[in-house]
C-alpha cells in the first residue's frame, strides 16, 4: 500500500528525476546497472545510446512499470519504491505502442483517460485542441488514423491526464516530416507550459535539436549530460 | 451444439448430455470471450498505459470480470434455449430457481478465472496456446458442478432439483474464491 505523498508540491517542485545509482533487471539481465540522473522541472532531456543500452529500461523506471532493485530514487518528489502508485499516476509513458483503444473513436479514447483522472469536458476538449485532434478527427476512430494522428492523440491522453513528467520512447518513429514537427512543436509548448519531458531516441539531430540537454546511456548506466 | 444435434440425432444420449453440452460451449466460448477482452488491450499497449495511469488493479480486474459475466450470461441463455429446442429439453417449473442461481454463480466463477488467466496470459507471446493450458484445468469443478446442477434443474435422467443445490454451493464457493484471489494477485500479474 502508498504511503502518504510528501508535503512537497508535486506541481512546483524543481527537482523532477532525482535517480541515484539506480539498478533494474529484467529476468535474470541488469538493464540498469547504477544510473544517475538528475531532470529539473521544464527541461526536454535526450537520452542517447545504442540499442539494449537502457533508455527504454530508464523511461519504464522512471514509470513506476520497472522495480527499483538497489539505489535511490525519487519521481516529483515521490519515491519510486514506496510511492510507485503515486508515481504513475503523475507520469506519463509513450513507449513504441500509443495505448490507445483501437474501436473507440479519438474522443472517446481521450476522455476515457481524462476519466481516470476526473478530467471534465472541457479539459477533455482543449487536450484535443491543443493536439489539434478536436474537429475533424474527434469522430474518427483510432483504427482509421495515420501514425502521426495516433501519435498526437496518445499526446492528448498524456495532457488530459495532466502528467507533469512525459516519457517518450522514439517518439518520431513511423512519422512523417510534418508530422515529426508538429510533434516538437507539441513538446516545446508543453515544456513551455511546465511538463517536463524525457526522450529515447535514435533520432540525434531532431532530437537534439528539441532537447535542452542531452545524457548518453550506455550499458546501462548515464555516463555523460552536455547542455 | 448444433452438430452435436445432427451427430447424435436418433440417440437418446444426447437428452442425458445436453446439460453437459451446454456448459462445454460455454467453456470454451470463455475462451474465445477472454482472448478479445485483453486483446484490445495489448493490441497497442493500453493495459502498460492502465497501469501508468495508475489505476487500481482491483478495479480493472473487477471491470473486466463483470463485463465477461454479462457477455457469458447472455450466450448460456441463448445456449440453454437451443439445447431445448435441439435436444428436447425442458424447464420444469421447480428448477428454474436452481437453474437461475447455478447460471449466476457459475458464470460469476468462469469470469473471475478467466480474467485472472486472460491478465496473466496477456504478457506472453503464446498467449492463444497458454490461456487453455490456464483456464481449463481451472474451470473443471465449475464444469463439473454447473452440469450437475443444470441436470438437476431440468430433472435430466431422472435427477431430482434438491440434488442440485449442494453444487450450487460448490459454485458460490469457488466463485467467492476466485473473486477475491483474483482481485489480491492480478495487480502482480500484470505487473513485471
Amino acid at each position: 500500500m502508498d504511503n502518504p505523498p510528501p508535503t512537497t508540491d508535486r506541481s512546483t517542485a524543481k527537482t523532477v528525476v532525482d535517480l541515484q545509482d539506480a539498478v533494474a533487471v529484467l529476468g535474470q539481465f541488469p538493464a540498469l546497472a547504477g544510473a544517475s540522473l538528475t531532470v529539473r522541472r521544464g527541461e526536454i532531456v535526450l537520452l542517447r545510446g545504442p540499442n539494449g543500452a537502457g533508455k527504454t529500461t530508464l523511461l519504464r523506471l522512471c514509470a513506476g512499470l520497472v522495480p527499483l532493485v538497489r539505489g535511490s530514487g525519487q519521481i516529483l518528489g515521490l519515491d519510486l519504491v514506496t510511492q510507485r502508485d503515486s508515481v504513475r499516476q503523475n507520469v506519463g509513458l509513450l513507449g513504441h505502442q500509443n495505448g490507445l483503444y483501437y474501436d473507440l473513436t479519438v474522443g472517446e479514447n481521450v476522455q476515457f483517460w481524462g476519466a481516470t483522472v476526473g478530467a471534465t469536458e472541457a479539459e477533455v476538449t482543449v487536450a484535443m485542441e491543443r493536439l489539434g485532434v478536436a474537429d475533424r478527427l474527434s469522430d474518427l476512430s483510432v483504427r482509421q488514423l495515420s501514425a502521426g494522428q495516433k501519435r498526437r492523440t496518445a499526446l492528448a491522453c498524456l495532457v488530459v491526464r495532466r502528467a507533469q513528467l512525459w516519457l517518450l520512447d522514439e517518439p518520431h518513429a513511423g512519422l512523417d516530416a510534418t508530422a515529426r514537427d508538429e510533434l516538437d512543436a507539441t513538446l516545446r509548448e508543453a515544456a513551455a507550459s511546465g511538463a517536463t519531458i524525457i526522450v529515447a531516441s535514435h533520432e540525434l539531430e531532431r532530437a537534439g535539436s528539441l532537447s535542452t540537454r542531452a545524457v548518453d546511456v550506455i550499458a546501462g548506466q548515464v555516463l555523460g549530460a552536455q547542455s | 451444439m448444433v452438430i452435436f444435434a445432427f451427430a447424435l440425432d436418433a440417440d437418446s444420449v444426447l437428452e442425458r448430455v445436453a446439460p453437459g453440452l451446454v456448459w462445454l460451449a460455454t467453456m470454451f466460448s470463455l475462451l474465445v470471450l477472454v482472448q478479445r477482452a485483453f486483446a484490445i488491450e495489448t493490441d497497442d499497449g493500453a493495459l502498460d498505459a492502465m497501469r501508468v495511469a495508475g489505476l487500481d488493479p482491483r478495479a480493472i480486474y473487477f471491470g473486466k470480470a463483470m463485463a465477461l459475466a454479462v457477455e457469458l450470461l447472455i450466450l448460456e441463455v441463448v445456449l440453454l434455449f437451443t439445447a431445448v429446442i435441439l435436444y428436447r429439453q425442458t424447464i420444469p417449473l421447480d428448477g428454474v430457481a436452481l437453474l437461475v442461481l447455478t447460471l449466476l454463480t457459475a458464470t460469476c466463477g468462469l469470469a473471475f478465472v478467466g480474467t485472472l488467466y486472460g491478465g496473466l496470459a496477456s504478457g506472453f507471446k503464446g498467449r492463444e496456446t497458454l490461456l487453455p493450458l490456464l483456464t481449463l484445468p481451472a474451470v473443471a469443478p465449475v464444469l463439473i458442478g454447473a452440469t450437475r446442477a443444470v441436470e438437476s434443474a431440468l430433472g435430466t435422467a431422472g435427477a431430482v432439483v434438491s440434488d442440485g443445490w449442494p453444487w450450487v454451493g460448490l459454485l458460490a464457493v469457488f466463485a467467492v474464491a476466485f473473486g477475491v484471489g483474483g482481485s489480491l494477485a492480478f495487480g502482480p500479474l500484470i505487473d513485471e
